[in-house]
């Protein structure tokens, strides 16, 4: 149901420029005015969102600790797994953002003779999910050419290196597809593990069919209907430049691709795509485990109601005495 | 002896619709990760129901000892005893045994003319479940037992104090009381 | 057990579960999974809300008029305060990697029992009147409103965790279901919906010092059975001192360690050994409590049940706190302790008499963790070990979620007892340090009347102790934690009989020589120690 609801969601969005460009010959919306329009969205969004995350104080030092704390010198300490400095805080968040490194210890990959089928626990999700975000990634970066006159030269070698299986012509770039078939998996994975499709919520389909729309509007263009790439590029470098203006020539498929692009970038800073902004705010990883040697102050900490000691004398005198105990007031 | 030896050669077969069957008396959403999860460590359930009920199924065959056959017995029962089933739930899984054979050798039965061998079979299988009843309660009482203990070694020290205090007449009342709330504490609901 | 159906159920019954979606099945409350609710005694002495008579099983949970509004409120400024909160409810992808994680799915096959489930009972409601899309587009956006149904499935599940942390070491965003509960816990408090296990504890706590609502005459009384039970297998009689000013260190543990077996006899191995270093210490009566039942019920009554031990530390003039074995005590003590209570400035920074080792990593909450203390004894030479003594014990080693996952104490107390023990063995790593599988009954849910949830909780835990009493015949289960100590007994009496269960420091004082003793013929518990069998 909130598969289908996303799917029907992804379909109008593929229409809308469809009847928009071919139809009503809104060039000029579609190609100028949505992208900007999305981006604005998108800025505002993603900063109110980190503005209001960070605005929130972090009251206690409560980092997980997934290794030896730092205590006496003899003893080693796991200083990425329970990181006592900042240092070591940041090397566990860079293997956390860069490798999803709490994903890789999910479960430890081995085929044991079991119950029936016999493929083992996995880290398929790792890997989807590293490759997924990678090469998605990687074709951002290649989108870079698009909107810089002269081109830079470290993109000729991401280049290289993405077609570097030299087939096809145009050349086949391996991020595109590895992004297609990284996002069909995660999708297949919500929908065949029962568990995970119990827990889904619309919320956590559409943005996938919004980027598997956007892989195939793209790798269309690229391999099977040829857009004018000059067009295109003259377009996107009006659009940087601030001086806007529209080529003939632009299929409409190119519409339909950036519509999806603008609708994924308004889309997210109100959505858990931000979970990008949020895993470096979160402080069960990027605090370190340090609260016995430095002292965490909470802004908020405020004086409470507490049960004196000489409230308690008072209460319990006559037994302290009787039990020998020393007592502040006879 | 036909039965048994189809039934030998069919074992996965007739073992993983047993199993499955089984599965399919926890949360749909569940029986995904009893199923797949191999690992014991990582999912004890799945994986002592099945050792339980390919062991249970070999003991059937060979017509083994009843002590084998309860141990197996126990390590499941064990488990279903303390999850949300019914007496008849948690130990329907012997039955479900009887259905698995069924179904899985619905054309040999008369082909072959089995009938005889599986109402022998059937038999043994009733007899399994009157000793899954037994230890189903036997789990049953340990649980009350452990209960009982947990208050008692609760309750000890108080009681040696109380004890103590009582001989030398002191302020036995206020132990008292505080025995009191606590037993009531225990009994209300 | 559920209940017994009736006799035209019983021949209908489905083994196939309907397939809704989780927002629209209710929670069904089972006996067995919950526990009573909290008196109004015990509210009133906390001066808690809603202090009244109430029943879980019963229609009528006798809430305030407006207790949507207050929950609402309550939960706008958890979330303008706690940044966990506020981010956790916002950024989890549902990628399910935590799914399988928690001891009470694996256990339990309920579906509601995994981590990402559990917040997601909460988040609902968070999208629904917090967010914009939550507001527009309702269940779509995975929105619904908060009522009474949701309510008692909160109540349901946040007293079904155990705030072990293990989710959190999986989650590719750190997210921890133990602060979602603390906040759920929070909210429920605001409507007095404790249970009767946590907020009797913790109302004893305020008024007397101890969980256990031990008063000071009965906690001499208690320790003076233990010196009895050491003189008797020793020789030695050892005189504690109480709430004594000028003592160098204040030492506090959990007061379940000071009644209930197996916890006493760790407590005797305390007792033993600070006798044999001459420690000049002191317990306290008035901060007789290490553990912290607030902590399950909401961060301002943790913080004032907590800040008995600086104050009686400051009273006493202690020079530094040495703290026992303990699980979220030692949680409450490394991540919480300073912040709300300290600066501890009137303390200095604990330095063993013993062997002269400053404890740098203690420099600003000046509180050391009895296993490190100790594991620097051994290290420098200080005790006369005959880990002998120990040979009739296979032991293996529990980690506790919180000295686990919230300190990562690991080493120290593997070090202390390979010197103590001859035969340790790890259970599989999948199952230990970061990875440890919680007891089951951590968090105030070791009641007697959700004994059946315990136990499935406690299954995989009790499960890889089963493999090692299996492969190497262990038969004693150490750790270094009170409700262990007291829960473990059960869970391994259920699931593994024959596996008994000790503290670190019982197994510290079997094996070590003190001067004077006499020749010891039994351990702590009594039992013949190896080779003096038949001789008592």
């Amino acid at each position: 149901m909130n598969a289908i609801l996303s799917l029907i969601a992804v379909i109008g969005l593929v229409l809308i420029p469809l009847i928009g460009v071919k139809g009503a010959n809104l060039h000029f919306l579609f190609g100028i005015v949505v992208p900007y329009i999305a981006i604005i969205v998108f800025l505002i969004g993603v900063i109110s969102r980190v503005m209001k995350w960070g605005r929130v104080p972090v009251p206690f030092c409560i980092p997980t600790t997934c290794g030896q704390q730092q205590s006496l010198p003899w003893i080693k300490q796991s200083k990425l797994d329970n990181p006592s400095t900042t240092s070591g805080v940041v090397g566990r968040m860079l293997l956390e953002v860069l490798l999803f490194r709490s994903l890789f210890s999910n479960t430890k990959f081995e085929l044991r003779e079991g119950p029936k089928l016999s493929y083992g626990s996995t880290k398929w999700l790792w890997l989807g999910g590293l490759a997924f975000h990678w090469s998605f990634f990687i074709v951002l970066v290649r989108h870079i050419r698009l909107f810089t006159e002269p081109v830079p030269a470290f993109l000729k070698n991401v280049e290289a290196l993405d077609g570097f299986l030299q087939v096809g012509i145009p050349g086949v770039l391996i991020s595109g597809v590895v992004l297609l078939l990284a996002v069909t998996y995660l999708f297949l994975r919500r929908v065949f593990v029962p568990q995970v499709r119990y827990i889904s919520l619309a919320a956590d389909y559409f943005p996938l069919f919004l980027i598997m729309s956007i892989a195939i509007t793209g790798i269309l263009m690229r391999y099977f209907l040829r857009v004018d790439l000059v067009s295109i590029k003259t377009l996107t470098m009006g659009l940087v430049t601030f001086n806007t203006k529209i080529p003939e020539g632009i299929s409409v498929i190119f519409y339909i691709h950036l519509l999806l692009v603008s609708t994924l970038i308004a889309y997210i800073p109100y959505s858990k795509i931000m979970h990008l902004g949020g895993v470096l705010l979160s402080p069960t990883r990027n605090l370190p485990n340090n609260s016995r040697m430095v002292r965490h102050v909470n802004p908020w900490n405020y004086p409470v109601e507490v049960h004196t000691y000489q409230e308690y004398e008072d209460e319990f005198r006559d037994k302290m005495k009787n039990a020998g105990l020393p007592v502040e007031k006879e | 002896m036909k039965l048994n030896n189809l039934l030998s050669a069919k074992k996965s077969a007739v073992l993983n619709r047993w199993y499955d069957a089984i599965l399919n008396t926890y949360p749909s959403d569940t029986s995904g990760f009893l199923k797949q999860q191999k690992n014991p460590f990582l999912n004890p359930v799945g994986c002592t129901i099945f050792q339980g009920i390919e062991n249970l199924y070999n003991e059937i065959l060979i017509g083994g000892e009843r002590e084998g056959v309860s141990q197996f017995l126990d390590n499941i029962i064990r488990i279903r005893a303390v999850q949300e089933f019914t007496p008849s739930q948690c130990i329907s899984f012997v039955i479900l045994f009887k259905k698995a054979v069924r179904e899985e050798i619905k054309e040999e039965l008369i082909e072959q003319n089995l009938y005889t061998e599986l109402l022998e079979l059937e038999l043994k299988i009733d007899d399994i479940s009157l000793l899954a009843f037994d230890i189903y309660m036997k789990c049953r009482e340990k649980l009350y037992q452990i209960k009982a203990n947990e208050l008692q070694s609760w309750t000890f020290r108080r009681l040696q104090k109380a004890d103590e205090i009582y001989k030398k007449e002191c302020v036995y009342e206020d132990i008292h009381n505080e025995i009191i709330q606590f037993e009531r504490k225990e009994v209300a609901k | 057990m559920a209940k017994t159906p009736k006799p035209d159920e019983l021949s209908k019954i489905n083994y196939t579960p309907p397939q809704s979606a989780w927002m629209d099945t209710p929670a069904e409350l089972k006996e067995g999974n919950w526990c009573y609710g909290a008196k109004p005694k015990n509210l009133e002495t906390l001066h808690f809300p809603n202090p009244r008579e109430w029943r879980v099983q019963d229609e009528d949970w006798k809430l305030p008029e407006n207790w949507q509004e207050i929950v609402l409120q309550g939960m706008r400024e958890r979330l303008d305060k706690y940044r966990s909160f506020k981010v956790f409810m916002d950024i989890c992808v549902r990628c399910g990697a935590c799914a399988d994680k928690c001891h009470f799915f694996i256990g339990s096959g309920d579906p509601k029992n995994m981590p990402v489930l559990r917040a997601e009972l909460l988040r609902s409601v968070y999208r629904g009147n917090f967010t914009t899309a939550g507001k527009i587009l309702g269940k779509i956006a995975g929105a619904r409103p908060l009522t009474l149904s949701v309510l008692k499935e909160w109540w349901y599940y946040f007293f079904q965790c155990t705030e072990c942390r293990r989710c959190s070491v999986f989650c590719p965003y750190g997210i921890d279901t133990a602060e979602i509960t603390m906040m759920g816990r929070e909210l429920l408090n605001l409507l007095g919906l404790n249970t009767d296990w946590i907020s009797g504890p913790a109302a004893n706590c305020y008024m007397k010092g101890n969980h256990l609502g031990l008063e000071p005459h009965t906690i001499v009384g208690n320790l003076s059975y233990m010196l009895d039970d050491i003189e008797t297998v020793t020789g030695i009689k050892i005189e504690p001192t109480f709430n004594r000013k000028g003592a160098e260190i204040l030492f506090v543990t959990p007061s379940g360690d000071l009644f209930a077996d197996p916890g006493t006899y760790t407590c005797m191995g305390y007792l033993m050994l600070f006798h044999e270093l001459g420690l000049d210490y002191t317990w306290s009566t008035y901060a007789s409590e290490g553990g912290n039942f607030g902590f399950f019920t909401s961060n301002e009554l943790a913080k004032r049940l907590n800040t008995k031990i600086y104050a009686e530390a400051r009273r006493l003039g202690v020079k530094w706190i040495l703290g026992g074995e303990c699980g979220h005590m030692w949680r409450v003590l490394n991540q919480y302790m300073d912040t709300w209570n300290g600066p501890a400035d009137f303390l200095e920074v604990p330095k063993s008499p013993i062997t002269g080792t400053v404890f740098e990593n203690t420099k600003s909450t000046k509180m050391v963790h009895v296993a490190e203390f100790t594991a620097d004894l051994i290290k420098n030479g200080k005790l006369k070990l005959d880990p002998k003594r120990n040979d009739n014990l296979k032991v293996t080693f529990h980690d506790s979620c919180n000295t686990a996952r919230g300190m990562g104490l690991f080493e120290e107390p593997r070090y202390i007892i390979n010197n103590v023990c001859n035969h340790f063995y790890e259970m599989d790593e999948l199952t230990t340090r970061e990875k440890t599988f919680c007891c089951g009954s951590g968090s105030g849910l070791n009641a007697g009347e959700n004994m059946e949830i315990r136990m499935r909780g406690g299954l995989p835990r009790a499960n890889a102790v089963k493999d090692v009493a299996e492969k190497y015949g262990v038969n004693m289960l150490a750790n270094i934690c009170a409700i262990d100590r007291a829960v473990l007994t059960a869970s391994m009496d259920y699931w593994v009989p024959g596996v008994k269960v000790t503290g670190v420091h019982e197994l510290v004082a079997n094996a070590m020589i003190m001067k004077g003793e006499k020749e010891r013929t039994t351990d702590l518990r009594g039992d013949p120690l190896p080779g003096m069998e038949g001789n008592e």
